[in-house]
């Protein structure tokens, strides 16, 4: 009956416990990164200036709330993989989109999408 | 030493194996994994519209920078502020399954429920108020200074910025000192899609947070109730995922809706 019986580190738990000042130096991170991004919005860039500003923000917040909140920084390798894996089907969507998009004047097929548009 | 696990008191503070795993480990990898798995879908759902609004955006960029003017900024920052803090007490609710904090637990809990609700709070008034200035899609939406616009001919020129939208899409659509009016149409066509995604995006987001909301006060009654096995530790941080989940997806929302330039 091993396979009822509860394991060794039962008490444990499968988990690490990461500590409350982690947590609270996260968190604040966040709250600066957040600042970060509408001072970044008032500065003096370009309009796609701004856009990889943002966007650069925004993927370091995902990845401490990824890594510390989401405890895949602590997590299995496989969970790991999964989530890193997400990045890759964002990545496939995102540029089969822009190359269908992208390429859609360069020949002018009739009844589809207008060249020059 | 022969005991099911199923009759061990939940009140012991340790976790159920259930017979078809091996060790709690296995358990728990299996559900993080899971629930990683419906995440990515999730992520993926959100890309196609994400993707719908990088498509447009890049055909009128002029359009969407206007429309998102309309989009109170500090408003989204609040709110983004107070998403953020949710997703720490979040965060500290996890760690109280782990350390068998009980009343850890339910405190964080509330609070996560608490910061959730007065995300949606302003986000309704956010809505509210377009609404009121015609700004939601459909046939009550009106181009602020476009002849439709009854403000703009009542008050003429009084309130200058409100009735400007029309007039700079018109300028965005001249080529060579000639009104095309097809790239006209289309910007105000696009300009009126910028707030179909801000509404749809915000909207369906809003929707995530209604479900992760109702399950973290289920799960505080379910935790009140002592019904999980070892503080939660397992189930308790599944919901912490998607709550964190949904953090990440506004986190993208608001500088791609609130913060252009």
């Amino acid at each position: 009956m091993t396979e009822l019986s509860r394991s060794s580190d039962a008490r444990e738990g499968p988990h690490h416990v990461v500590s409350l000042q982690t947590y609270f130096l996260v968190y604040v991170a966040l709250v600066v990164l957040l600042a970060a991004t509408v001072l970044a919005s008032e500065m003096p860039f370009s309009r796609s200036g701004h856009l990889y500003a943002a966007m650069a923000i925004s993927a370091v917040k995902t990845i401490l709330i990824a890594l510390i909140f989401m405890h895949v920084y602590y997590s299995a390798p496989l969970t790991w993989i999964t989530a890193a894996g997400t990045l890759m089907w964002v990545a496939l969507m995102i540029g089969f989109f822009l190359i269908d998009y992208g390429s859609r004047t360069w020949i002018d097929i009739l009844g589809k999408w207008p060249a020059g548009q | 030493m022969s005991t099911p696990s199923t009759t061990l008191s939940p009140e012991t503070g340790e976790q159920l194996l259930l017979h078809h795993f091996g060790d709690l480990e296995q358990q728990h990898l299996s559900s993080s994994l899971g629930m990683w798995f419906f995440l990515a879908s999730e992520v993926m759902f959100f890309t196609g519209m994400i993707a719908a609004y990088a498509v447009y955006r890049a055909l009128s960029p002029e359009a969407f920078h206007l429309a998102s003017l309309h989009i109170d900024k500090w408003l989204g920052f609040f709110n983004t502020w107070v998403l953020l803090t949710s997703s720490w007490t979040m965060a500290l609710a996890v760690r109280c399954t782990q350390v068998g904090d009980r009343r850890g637990i339910l405190r964080y809990l509330l609070l996560t429920a608490v910061f959730g609700t007065a995300f949606l709070g302003v986000k309704a008034y956010e809505y509210g108020t377009k609404i009121e200035h015609h700004l939601f899609p459909g046939p009550h939406f009106v181009v602020p200074g476009s002849p439709r616009d009854v403000h703009a001919t009542e008050e003429g020129a009084g309130d200058a910025a409100h009735a400007s939208d029309y007039q700079k899409l018109r300028d965005a659509s001249m080529v060579d000192g000639q009104l095309d009016v097809k790239e006209f149409a289309n910007n105000l066509g696009r300009f009126q899609l910028m707030f179909v995604l801000y509404f749809f995006m915000t909207g369906i987001h809003a929707f995530h947070m209604i479900i992760g909301i109702v399950l973290i006060l289920l799960f505080a009654v379910l935790t009140k109730l002592h019904w999980f096995s070892g503080y939660g530790q397992t189930q308790i941080e599944m919901l912490g995922l998607y709550w964190h989940f949904v953090d990440v997806v506004w986190v993208f929302l608001y500088p791609l809706l609130y913060l252009i330039e």
